[in-house]
């Protein structure tokens, strides 16, 4: 039990969620809700690892891993805003299409070796006591894009023009649509960025975080974790950073709990059995629920809410928009 | 581009003809056939034997037929759960987690005891049966609290609690009740199992070897129930309202939250139902992967029957047979993939219900 580790390590995993987090918001607040985070983290993850694999470059696996996902979510998108099917059947079936897809592609990946993104320290900064070794020391270069990529993208979606195009179109779409912007092409564009954004997660952690290709395990439902974080971070994304980053040193630190003999100076019950380590690993998917509830309840004591038009699709002249 | 004529389409202001949804239903089928057919060609595989295969492995005589049917039962049981949920627009997708629970509660019957192991085999299998539904619906009652009370977001909960049922299961079978250390409890008893064809195997030989169990038909009374339910009754009615029109449903005075939670907690029932059915009628004691996704494939296929109840039986088939076949065909996750496509595909079709296409030609447009 080091709270330096846990920190340490929290940025890093906390970092998988940032970016299918924020991409996820992307998506949402375009009005698109696009559920198959899970699928496109798990193909991103196969390609950038199969990638990498292939060309001996991490960074080539990395992008490759970001226009599969990209391209997957345009299936979602293409469903959803031109036959205006359901987002939500339309996001689980892409759940499904992206595990299928990475599962027959990644066949026989497993046990592979190929490049990874690089751990990097940053000279001076590393230096600082405390702050130095858990923010700037052997972190994966992506961990400090995920640094700059948060507050980047908070002032995208809030301060720039097309942020608020961006919004203006997950919020009333008909009144977007008569200013000139086009509906549908913004929320193509969003899908796609979410889809990318969803894969650089997978391929964080094939090629950086937790190296590997475990099939289905190797994301083990943190796509949905970032869902949930979404509603969380009510649709902010340097809310979401930090939940992820919270999210990440929970789940650390409640998984280390089961390493010393000795816990506040009692016999450790979880060091003595160790089956009732089943209980730790509930615990993030409980976590989850209670944040989602907390997340439901300030979003209704503030009258906040998820953008207007979020899952509704839009068609020029209907009436309800 | 100048075509002399154009594609329109169109919102119908017209019924829909009653044989397009059953249409649209096979030509996604056939046609995620088809794709899954060309990605397999594209890595290297060979469509025609793999479909070939596939049609022995699973129709090809009785005994594999069995197989398909066995692993369609617990998929009508959960197709069902879902249908009843999605009529109400409640995107339960936690039925592998209710399964599991369902499956955890029924062997509480056999492993605590809840009754004396020389019961009486009609005893112990009823006791299994409600511990099942009882545990499938504390399981789906959770998420229809919080959705009802707080307006939490159940697709997120229902998923997490599969986890949860998972990771819960797994403790008691690799701890209280393993069986001499490994990750299973011991054998149920006789009086714990489902009665088989094969069972009849000594007064009519044709049934030997034929795993085919009790479980189907409790699929297919819950299909006739639903079917009631919807079809027939005041209940399905207000389903059907809610799942339609909450607004107008609240006028109407209808309560909605006491039936979230009643729709969660029957849709729960019927997912640990099939958990029963599965540990009862096929691996006769709890241990870890008892279910093949099931809970998942659960949803395609309510879908696919378009929610009806009697659909969910056929469709249940066509995906029991694809869960048989996917345990041999390689790669592994190909079954996975035409799951995803069969339930693309369908939605996309559906856009043929909402909308005719025309074709019209240039000359006319401009009159």
């Amino acid at each position: 039990m080091n709270f330096e580790i846990i920190l340490h390590s929290g940025l890093a995993t906390g970092t998988i969620l940032l970016f299918a987090g924020i991409g996820a918001i992307f998506a949402e607040r375009s009005g698109i809700l696009n559920l198959g985070v899970e699928g496109m983290m798990l193909l991103g993850a196969m390609a950038g690892f199969s990638v990498s694999l292939s060309s001996g470059n991490a960074w080539v696996g990395l992008l490759v891993a970001m226009f599969a996902a990209g391209i997957l979510s345009l299936a979602h998108g293409l469903v959803t805003i031109h036959f205006q099917a359901d987002q939500v059947v339309s996001g689980l079936s892409l759940t499904f299409l992206g595990t299928g897809l990475a599962l027959v592609l990644g066949e026989g990946l497993t046990g592979q070796n190929p490049p990874l993104i690089p751990d990097v320290s940053i000279p001076l900064l590393s230096q600082i006591p405390f702050i130095g070794p858990v923010f700037f020391e052997n972190h994966s270069i992506l961990v400090f894009v995920g640094y700059l990529f948060a507050p980047l993208s908070w002032y995208y979606i809030h301060k720039t023009r097309p942020g608020m195009h961006l919004r203006a179109v997950g919020q009333k779409p008909s009144a977007a649509d008569t200013m000139g912007i086009s509906v549908y092409g913004v929320r193509y564009f969003y899908t796609f960025v979410g889809g990318c954004l969803a894969g650089l997660a997978g391929a964080t952690i094939s090629l950086s975080v937790s190296p590997g290709w475990y099939s289905s395990q190797t994301t083990s439902g943190q796509g949905w974790i970032a869902i949930a974080l979404v509603i969380f971070a009510q649709w902010n994304p340097l809310r979401a950073a930090l939940g992820g980053y919270l999210f990440g040193a929970i789940r650390r630190g409640i998984l280390d709990l089961q390493g010393p003999a000795l816990l506040f100076g009692f016999a450790n019950p979880l060091y003595v059995n160790s089956n009732l380590g089943f209980f730790l690993q509930m615990t993030p998917f409980l976590l989850t629920i209670v944040a989602l509830v907390m997340g439901s309840r300030a979003a209704a004591r503030k009258r906040l809410g998820s953008p207007a038009a979020l899952g509704v699709p839009y068609v020029r002249g209907e009436r309800g928009h | 581009m100048n075509l002399p004529f154009s594609i329109r389409f169109e919102k119908r202001t017209d019924d829909v003809p009653k044989w397009l949804p059953a249409a649209t239903a096979i030509g996604s089928v056939v046609i995620a056939f088809l794709i899954s057919g060309i990605v397999l060609a594209f890595i290297g595989g060979e469509p025609l034997r793999v479909l070939k295969f596939f049609f022995e492995a699973t129709f090809g005589n009785w005994a594999v037929f069995s197989d398909t049917l066995v692993k369609a039962t617990p998929l009508i049981m959960i197709g069902l759960a879902c249908s009843v949920a999605f009529k109400m627009k409640l995107w339960n997708i936690g039925a592998e987690g209710q399964f599991y629970a369902g499956a955890f509660f029924a062997s509480l019957v056999v492993l605590v005891p809840l009754v004396p192991p020389d019961a009486p085999k009609v005893i112990t299998l009823g006791a299994m049966v409600v511990m099942g539904m009882i545990g499938g619906a504390i399981w789906g009652f959770f998420p229809g609290f919080l959705k009802a009370r707080y307006n939490v977001n159940e697709i997120i909960t229902t998923l997490m609690l599969n986890y949860v049922a998972i990771f819960w299961n797994n403790f008691w079978i690799f701890d209280k009740w393993s069986d001499a250390g490994f990750q299973m409890t011991p054998t149920f008893p006789k009086t714990a199992w489902l009665p088989r064809l094969a069972d009849l195997a000594r007064e009519y030989p044709v049934f030997s070897g034929i795993t085919l169990h009790v479980g189907v038909v409790f699929g297919i009374i819950a299909a006739v129930i639903m079917w009631w339910v919807f079809k027939r009754s005041r209940w399905g009615y207000e389903i059907n309202l809610i799942g339609d029109n909450p607004e107008a449903a609240r006028y109407a005075g209808l309560n909605i939250t006491r039936n979230i939670i009643l729709v969660m907690m029957v849709s729960g029932a019927l997912a640990g139902l099939a958990g029963m059915s599965e540990i009862s009628g096929v691996v006769h004691r709890l241990q870890e992967k008892i279910s093949a996704g099931y809970g998942f494939t659960g949803i395609i296929v309510a879908w696919l029957a378009k929610l009806n109840p009697f659909a969910v039986i056929i469709v249940s088939i066509l995906f029991g047979a694809l869960i048989v076949a996917g345990r041999e065909i390689q790669p592994a996750g190909l079954a996975y993939l035409l799951q995803g496509i069969i339930l693309f595909m369908v939605i996309s079709s559906d856009v043929l219900l909402r909308y005719q296409v025309r074709i019209v030609r240039k000359e006319q447009e401009t009159v």
